[in-house]
């Protein structure tokens, strides 16, 4: 589903590369945690396979696309296949929970129609049921989540990844989060989560990937935060 | 959907930054209207070559104690140039009926001249107008002649002036245009940065670039046909006004100025300011929105 291949990414002005000849697998239907310390290059992984940098060297491949010679006119379509979270939500402030995710859908060519069809039931799935016309000032960090997750998953797409989607979040609301996410792994989504939040990693007992100064420095299948 | 969603937005931000979509407009309008006028110029003076060119004639004016023979003379070189392609003498009487009708609004100017006083001459068209300066040179210093005038360099005059308020229209149309390319630059870096936070969505979910881009290269393309628009208007309100209204007698000088060539603008200011509209936003885009 997922492979880096001998990766490395420097960016411009840096010292040392944020990734370092990394070589990583991951197959569909997993759930799989990155973890280490601030700048250790965690994120820059999503960046990759977002395409949103591109690697010195090495290839990336998502769906057994090489990312890394995919013309940039293509990137667009590529992307529809891959849900993203983030830490800091990104919803748009002047939508309702229903027109957020419905933004997501319209903007990619779907119709209205398609739209009334799919959005409640998306938004039933993670739990918002009845709060699908709050502004999201109206709703807590937790709640905001659930419809960052939700905008993401209502394309149905084969790869969720997850760059610290806790980390606004109090330990409680946290764990919700997470079984939201499992739930979804569930479905056959692959899940790539990237966080330093021990507690659910300790918890989940998934498959953990610790990276160190751009290098792979544990692969643990059931892995704790160690 | 996607058509109405766009056109949405595309209202949606002109009305979001007034102000400066107002600026722009009225940029757009003015650097528009210079063009149109200088386009229309250009047009008008090829038109007018053609028409007094065709017509041209060369004078020359024989001296007042001209006898037959020279007269006869000249007639005849005349008749076998290689150069001259028609020719005709124009009498005395000839010349002070041409007189009249040219100052028949000034009785007194008229009156006071008799055929006697003005010159006889020969009125020759050439073949190729161009050739004046070889036939001034055959005959000027014939006998009887007493100097060869080419109308042409009359209206060299006349061209070189229309050229000139050409050339300026011109420059003005570019110097404005260049303050308008900056609005609208500026004004599309406004707009994209006030939807950044949709941007950002759309790029993520996967949104097509053109769909990204779209409302914002339509946004600066309205303007730039609404300021063609304007510009038109005020090209038109010169027409009945000016050129057919204040500057009338002045512009009797010249060909009419045709409403089809008037008409003509509006397509080509339109697809001017519309096609620099969407370069430029096109391009502020690539910049503005790494996607």
């Amino acid at each position: 589903m997922i492979q880096l291949e001998n990766v490395t990414k420097t960016y411009p002005k840096a010292s040392r590369p944020s990734l370092d000849d990394v070589s990583v697998g991951i197959e569909k239907g997993e759930f799989v945690f990155f973890i280490g310390p601030s700048g250790s290059g965690k994120s820059t992984i999503i960046k990759l396979l977002l395409h949103e940098v591109a690697p010195n060297k090495g290839k990336v491949i998502v769906n057994s696309k090489d990312v890394t010679s995919m013309r940039s006119w293509k990137i667009p379509h590529f992307r529809r296949s891959i849900g993203c979270v983030f830490q800091d939500f990104r919803l748009l402030p002047n939508r309702t929970a229903y027109e957020n995710v419905a933004f997501a859908l319209e903007v990619i060519g779907k119709t209205k129609a398609v739209a009334r069809r799919v959005v409640p039931e998306v938004l039933e799935l993670v739990g918002l049921g009845g709060k699908e016309h709050r502004y999201p000032h109206e709703l807590s960090g937790g709640e905001q989540q659930r419809v960052a997750v939700a905008r993401a998953f209502v394309n149905r797409p084969l790869i969720l990844l997850a760059d610290e989607p806790t980390g606004n979040l109090d330990p409680d609301t946290s764990i919700e989060i997470m079984r939201l996410l499992d739930r979804i792994n569930r479905t056959g989504t692959t899940v790539v989560m990237v966080t330093h939040d021990s507690n659910i990693v300790n918890q989940m007992r998934r498959r953990v990937i610790e990276i160190e100064s751009g290098r792979i420095v544990r692969d643990q299948p059931r892995g704790v935060y160690g | 959907m996607r058509v109405k969603y766009v056109l949405s937005e595309v209202l949606v931000g002109l009305w979001r930054n007034v102000t400066m979509t107002i600026a722009m407009i009225i940029t757009m309008a003015v650097s528009l209207t210079m063009l149109g006028a200088s386009a229309l110029l250009y047009l008008q003076a090829n038109e007018m070559k053609d028409y007094y060119y065709a017509n041209i004639e060369v004078a020359m004016f024989l001296k007042s104690d001209v006898n037959d023979e020279q007269r006869q003379a000249l007639d005849q070189q005349l008749r076998s140039d290689d150069l001259v392609q028609d020719y005709q003498l124009e009498t005395k009487d000839k010349a002070l009926e041409k007189f009249q009708t040219l100052w028949r609004d000034t009785p007194d100017l008229v009156n006071s001249v008799s055929a006697e006083q003005l010159p006889e001459s020969f009125r020759v068209k050439l073949k190729n107008p161009e050739q004046y300066e070889d036939f001034a040179v055959k005959y000027r210093d014939a006998e009887g002649v007493d100097e060869v005038l080419d109308q042409r360099e009359l209206l060299e005059k006349v061209f070189g002036i229309l050229n000139s308020v050409q050339t300026m229209s011109l420059i003005a149309a570019i110097v404005m245009a260049i303050a308008a390319l900056m609005l609208v630059g500026n004004t599309i870096q406004v707009a994209a940065y006030s939807k950044r936070r949709e941007v950002a969505v759309m790029k993520l979910v996967g949104a097509s670039n053109w769909f990204i881009q779209a409302p914002f290269v339509l946004e600066a393309v309205a303007a730039g046909v609404i300021g063609a628009l304007l510009g038109f208007g005020i090209l038109v309100l010169g027409k009945v006004f000016l050129i057919d209204g204040a500057l009338q007698d002045l512009t009797n000088l010249l060909t009419p100025l045709s409403w089809d060539n008037v008409l003509l603008m509006l397509p080509f200011m339109a697809g001017a300011g519309a096609l620099v509209s969407a370069v430029t936003a096109w391009t502020t885009l690539r910049f503005y929105l790494r996607v």
